[in-house]
């Protein structure tokens, strides 16, 4: 195998599509994962405002959510990739199934970082008069946001770990060079490098993640 | 102070919590009133129910039955916002301080503030003030994890006062200090209340606590109120046998095992701690006596004394004790061992 010139366009494209369909997913399954990840720490039986049918139902949803191995749900959300993104095909196209696999994942991560928050800080926060929407936006999220980067760091690298698959259903990306070149042509080479690349990019998300969280922490300097 | 309404008003309340081995009833028919400008203190063993009392007055704990009525209105009649808005008048600090590790010092000051609408200009000057006040002027940029625990207790008195609340709830304020740092945070809140005018409520297991600071007293034994009184009061005689064992502490069980010959308790109030009554007792009936416990107590600058004392077995010569007590009018009773 040569690396020539359009091999490494090639590597650069790829690499390129992995962040994209990881970042552009991270950004959607946090959006949906956040909000759900505070229903369910304020809807629990201990929570701020308990309301467990609310907390059971979501629950569940996202147990059973969970439970779908990716791949599959890759090919169950077609339809509606189709109807969101205009097509099956391409990077775009793996952004809908994977934030249908993230979100409920980044929801159960979010809501134990705010299971970590002291409940006498909580309390304190109640015994000022504070509101639940105040509790949550002036107390849960500050006091949890250290964790809540460190679940952000491997929430982002599962899903550029699931975005690799997506090389079966030609999504593109670094996982579909790997496939493609390893799995069907067998030049295990190219595969190499591609693997290679991904470590380097997932080692790059958890570090930064550790230190993002680390500079944001009071509570050790 | 008598013909004002009571700050806090406590009718017949009780709490009940449903476990999975059945409901437990944590708290039973409580009735208290707490003056306004008072130090009040509520006593009892762990367990006894008094941490789900304190929490009834703020309402973090909905009491089961009956009702908290905060300057005269009922808690349980007013909205959630209602109640809110009353929580700011009343300020709460915990054993483990529950300060915003993320906040620092000034910005948890600032926090309470934040909640009640006040512009941060006004806020940032009004935390300063306290910070003052709780002598921390230094460390308004450190965190939490930066102080002591006598000066994160010390931030959480700023921050619990922040809102100019007419009431401060104490929470086993002291329990997680050491001796130095508990009497330096007691003075604090001697001091706000006296310069302040708030009142101060004071959760506590330990009589020390009590007896520095508290005008009155309830204590509390399995979720109900056992006796209420001056510290004063109280400390000379205690009524209740949870009392006596607070009070008398191991001395109690002393006493147990010493023959059976009548022991009597005798109360030093402060006029008669001057006169050596025990002297003058053996003097004047030439009876020897065992002394089995004795303690007194500065008590707002008063000597408060105890003193358990044996009769001798001669029932002629007990009897004459027990009328020269009833003669000179120095109180005193009779100690049962069970009574203990």
């Amino acid at each position: 195998m040569i690396f020539d010139a359009s091999t490494i366009d090639m590597l650069k494209t790829g690499i390129l599509e992995t962040l994209f369909m990881t970042f552009t997913s991270s950004l959607f399954s946090y959006l949906i994962g956040i909000p759900l990840g505070i229903i369910l720490i304020v809807t629990d039986k201990d929570g701020i405002r308990p309301l467990p049918l609310i907390h059971k139902i979501l629950g569940l949803i996202i147990n059973l959510l969970r439970s779908v191995p990716f791949i599959i749900l890759l090919i169950m959300v077609l339809p509606i990739t189709k109807r969101i993104v205009g097509t099956t095909l391409g990077a775009k196209a793996v952004i809908p199934p994977l934030v249908f696999a993230a979100a409920p994942y980044v929801a159960r991560v979010v809501e134990s970082s705010f299971k970590e928050v002291d409940a006498g800080v909580i309390e304190a926060a109640k015994s000022m008069g504070a509101s639940t929407f105040e509790i949550v936006w002036k107390v849960l999220l500050p006091e949890a946001k250290p964790s809540l980067l460190i679940g952000a760091a491997l929430s982002i690298t599962t899903i550029l770990g699931y975005s690799a698959m997506s090389g079966f259903v030609g999504g593109g990306g670094l996982g579909d060079i790997a496939i493609k070149y390893g799995y069907y042509r067998y030049e295990t080479e190219m595969m190499f490098v591609t693997v290679a690349i991904l470590v380097i990019i997932v080692q790059i998300i958890q570090e930064a993640g550790m230190k993002l969280a680390k500079i944001n922490d009071k509570r050790i300097n | 102070m008598e013909t004002a309404v009571p700050i806090i008003e406590l009718v017949g309340l009780g709490k009940e919590f449903k476990t999975a081995s059945g409901p437990i009833k944590a708290l039973e028919d409580i009735n208290l009133s707490i003056e306004q400008g008072e130090i009040f203190g509520i006593i009892g063993l762990s367990g006894a129910g008094k941490s789900t009392l304190v929490r009834c007055i703020n309402y973090l704990e909905v009491p089961t039955s009956g009702k908290v009525l905060f300057e005269g209105r009922s808690l349980s009649a007013m909205t959630g916002r209602q109640q809110r808005m009353a929580r700011q008048s009343m300020g709460m600090i915990f054993q483990q301080f529950n300060l915003l590790a993320q906040r620092n010092v000034i910005q948890n000051i600032c926090f309470p503030l934040e909640i009640a609408g006040t512009a941060k200009k006004d806020a940032k000057k009004r935390a300063m003030e306290l910070l003052e006040l709780v002598g921390l002027q230094d460390r308004a940029k450190a965190y939490p994890a930066q102080l002591s625990g006598g000066q994160k207790q010390r931030v959480a008195i700023a921050r619990a006062l922040a809102t100019n609340p007419k009431i401060l709830l104490c929470d086993e304020a002291t329990s997680a200090l050491d001796p130095n740092t508990t009497k330096s945070i007691l003075n604090l809140l001697k001091e706000i209340n006296k310069d302040l005018g708030v009142t101060v409520v004071v959760i506590t297991h330990e009589m020390s606590v009590i007896e520095a600071i508290c005008d009155r007293v309830a204590i509390i034994d399995q979720s109900h109120i056992a006796e209420v009184g001056s510290v004063s009061r109280i400390f000379s005689e205690p009524k209740s046998k949870i009392g006596r064992q607070l009070i008398l502490g191991d001395a109690a069980e002393q006493v147990v095992g010493f023959g059976n010959s009548k022991r009597v308790r005798i109360s030093f109030d402060g006029r008669s701690s001057f006169e050596p009554v025990l002297a003058n007792m053996i003097l004047a009936c030439k009876v020897p006596v065992n002394i089995i416990h004795a303690e007194t107590r500065d008590i707002k600058g008063t000597a408060m004394g105890q003193m358990v004392i044996q009769l001798p077995e001669d029932e002629i010569d007990a009897n004459r004790i027990l009328n020269y007590l009833k003669t000179a009018k120095v109180p005193h009773e009779e100690v049962k061992d069970y009574d203990f």
